[in-house]
């Protein structure tokens, strides 16, 4: 087989400077907004005192578990030992350091006191997932930037496969955290379930193999490399299996809070009269992100056919930070169950479905943490060589393409 | 205790090259507290009440130990510095007893965002 | 003898002698402690709210809580911190109505200060349950592992905080039993307030206690008792 060959994007051009203005502008704008929550305080939101995680956690968890997700091809290469994959590897270990960066940026500029970054970073209760998955990302961070180097340096070479095993087993467990964040809230009747931890995993594959689809895409077309058909059925067949395992898990909460009388009302609710939260269920998680793309990617008209792939995988993001905001904001939405046979009211809002409108500050910041995440990948490959100078078929997979040549 | 000085020259020469006229009293008016004297040794304050006090913090916060000694609110209250209109001036005020020397000695302090910076009134 | 255990000695003998002179708050005086001991964890104080004396259109015990703790409204309901609300019931089966205050339960194992990743969140010896906002980063965590809504976030500036009841834009916070009056010898402000009496406020460990004499031969429940949160705050006249 021959040897990758590595390029760096060139930088200074036109197309390079315009992608990096407007990155760097959606990631100002972000700044801009984080600051302007901060100095007025929360109240400018659509943050409450009952909807107290909004859009910034819906953006930040997105990308957190798009994050793990997008180390999947390298594991693919690494612990699988598929070397298909392996030209792709070492963009995979960036886009996954590049979009935990992001998510933890909106994270962090939500924080009532941002300031207080060192607090967060030296002060553990270990019985909370919270700071658990502060050592968690911390450690992904290192594992992952290590991965890189093993895979990037020729003398560290040797060190490539237990890198990759132990960045494996971290994405696991890392997303295992990330789920239980809300697996582990007894309070509220719609999130506590153990299911929440594996379906997280499940969603990390989706998500982040759909950003990964696009930024393969978006660079070998911007930087004029080939990406060959081989590659490309490879990630897509793959997507389609990732979108079926979120839509099993999505399936067994559903039915498991239908059967359980405790939780059915939650579900109930959210399946047949949750106003916007049913909405975006249906229509933009299910059938937007999930049926749709797998029509497209697996129906003949389509199935090879690179814009669709890409709607495809876009598609796949929208119905992930659909389903995201069904999880974080619906599940607050729904009335905390304090008097169960009683109706209730209060100043509090007991007992109401509780009603939560996005203002244009989160939205922003939300946004900017995509803006920062592409702004280091698209940084990051113009410094090093990240990206395979061609993704031909013959130089992916020689074996399948000089068959398909005969 | 040099050292200090040093630094006070220095940060004088810079504010003297850099904004003369700004800066045209080097030094903060440290107004005088109401008691007879600090609960501890001035020069021991001036260098460690910081220490005293988050030692303070902790001890109320977490174990309820409510000695008035070291006390936030018993330094607001015997270094109140009252305004114009006869009522004690708030931290916004280069005049409150701790702003006179943060601000010169530009340490930002976070107390007073939760902290009430003035005793409280009778109500 | 040194002179520390000496002024110690004297406060306990100052405070027994407040016991006698002063009935009435006898019971309560007594478990003042002195002002240089910590909260002990022999004490764990509680609340027992008696739903059949709390009226509908009496919210004395809020409006006391507002004061007391100085807070304010910015004529934003989704927005205003709320320590203490009162939340008005029907049975859907019987149509029985009911009214009573809700505010940190102050649990035995409080969710909040589980899931706090600062450990701001945490619990006093004396089962108190308080936000230190000097180590609270805002991340409201604690606001969705709550079970029983007590938490409010401040979202904006605050300026004339009570001296005594420190509090800012940024941080957590909810109830803390008055924690500052208790640590005095006083009842919550809630409690004070309370002219019906509904609000009994004692030392659920002390079995000469009214409370823990109340909770012995009473009927009382728990909100939410499945959680096993083994709360501080008990409801009479509640059947859930």
């Amino acid at each position: 087989m021959k040897t990758v060959a590595y390029r760096e994007v060139e930088a200074m051009t036109t197309g390079w400077w315009m992608l990096m203005g407007v990155l760097a502008a959606f990631t100002s704008l972000g700044l801009l907004a984080a600051f302007y929550m901060e100095h007025n305080g929360h109240w400018v939101t659509g943050m409450t005192n009952q909807i107290v995680w909004g859009l910034p956690h819906v953006f930040a968890v997105f990308l957190i578990v798009a994050a793990s997700g997008a180390l999947n091809v390298a594991s693919i290469s690494s612990v699988f030992g598929r070397t298909a994959y392996k030209p792709l590897a070492p963009l995979s270990a960036l886009l996954a350091v590049s979009l935990l960066a992001g998510g933890l940026t909106v994270l962090l500029l939500d924080l009532g006191r941002p300031d207080r970054l060192m607090v967060a970073m030296t002060k553990y209760n270990f019985r909370s997932i919270f700071a658990w998955n502060v050592i968690l990302y911390s450690g992904f961070f290192g594992i992952v930037v290590v991965y890189m180097w093993t895979m990037m340096d020729r003398r560290m070479k040797s060190f490539s496969k237990p890198a990759g095993f132990a960045a494996f087993a971290w994405r696991l467990i890392l997303t295992t955290g990330t789920g239980s964040i809300f697996g582990f809230l007894v309070a509220r009747t719609p999130y506590d379930s153990a299911v929440m931890a594996p379906m997280f995993i499940a969603m990390s594959f989706s998500f982040g193999l759909a950003v990964f689809i696009l930024v393969v895409f978006a660079s070998s077309e911007m930087t004029n490399r080939p990406l060959g058909d081989a590659l490309v059925r490879r990630l897509k067949n793959l997507l389609g299996v990732f979108i079926a395992a979120v839509l099993y898990f999505v399936t067994v909460q559903q039915l498991t809070g239908l059967y359980v009388a405790e939780k059915r009302d939650a579900v109930v609710f959210l399946l047949t009269n949750g106003g916007v939260f049913t909405i975006l269920f249906w229509l933009v998680q299910i059938g937007l992100g999930a049926l749709l793309p797998l029509a497209l990617l697996f129906a003949p008209p389509t199935a090879m056919n690179r814009p669709a792939i890409g709607l495809a995988a876009i598609l796949v993001i929208l119905g992930g930070i659909a389903q995201v905001y069904v999880i974080i904001i619906g599940g607050q939405a729904y009335p905390m169950p304090l008097f169960p046979g009683f109706e209730a009211t209060s100043s509090f809002f007991d007992g109401q479905v509780n009603t939560y409108v996005p203002s244009g500050p989160e939205a922003f910041l939300g946004v900017s943490g995509f803006a920062v995440a592409m702004l280091l990948v698209a940084f990051a490959s113009t410094v090093f060589r990240f990206l395979p100078e061609s993704l031909a078929d013959e130089v992916v997979d020689p074996h399948c393409a000089a068959k398909a040549r005969k | 205790m040099k050292a200090s000085w040093l630094i006070a020259l220095l940060a004088m020469l810079v504010a003297g090259l850099g904004w003369g006229p700004a800066f045209a009293d080097p030094f903060p008016t440290i107004p005088k507290a109401k008691g007879e004297r600090c609960v501890e040794d001035p020069q021991y304050m001036r260098r460690n009440h910081m220490d005293v006090l988050r030692h303070q913090r902790d001890d109320t916060m977490r174990l309820g130990i409510r000695t008035t000694k070291h006390s936030l609110k018993e330094c607001v209250s015997c270094h109140a510095v009252d305004g114009k209109d006869g009522k004690p001036v708030t931290v916004k005020s280069r005049q409150h007893f701790c702003a006179s020397c943060h601000e010169f000695a530009a340490v930002d302090i976070d107390c007073f965002a939760c902290h009430a910076s003035t005793p409280e009134a009778k109500r | 003898m040194s002179a520390t255990t000496s002024r110690r000695a004297f406060l306990a003998a100052a405070s027994a002698a407040v016991a006698t002179l002063a009935p009435g708050i006898t019971l309560i005086a007594a478990q003042a402690k002195p002002a240089d001991q910590p909260a002990s964890s022999s004490v764990r104080w509680g609340m027992l709210i008696d739903t059949t004396r709390c009226s509908q259109d009496c919210s004395a015990c809020v409006g006391a809580c507002n004061v007391e703790n100085g807070l304010g409204s910015h004529g934003r309901p989704q927005t205003d911190p709320q320590w203490i609300r009162k939340v008005d019931l029907t049975s859907k089966r019987t149509g029985q109505k009911l009214s009573l205050p809700v505010m940190c339960q102050h649990c035995e194992s409080p969710p909040c200060v589980d899931v706090c990743p600062t450990g701001a969140s945490f619990k006093r010896q004396d089962g108190i349950v308080l936000v230190d906002r000097h180590i609270c980063i805002g991340c409201r965590y604690c606001m969705m592992a709550c079970p029983y809504k007590a938490r409010s976030f401040v979202h904006e500036s605050l300026e004339n905080q009570r001296p005594h009841q420190p509090r800012g834009k940024g941080c957590v916070e909810g109830c803390n039993l008055c924690a500052h009056r208790v640590d005095e010898g006083k009842r919550p402000a809630c409690a004070e307030a309370c002219a019906s009496g509904a609000i009994l406020f004692g030392d659920l460990n002390d079995p000469k206690s009214e409370i823990a004499q109340k909770l012995r031969t009473l009927p009382t429940t728990q909100i939410r008792p499945e959680l096993k949160l083994n709360t501080a705050v008990r409801y009479g006249g509640l059947s859930i």
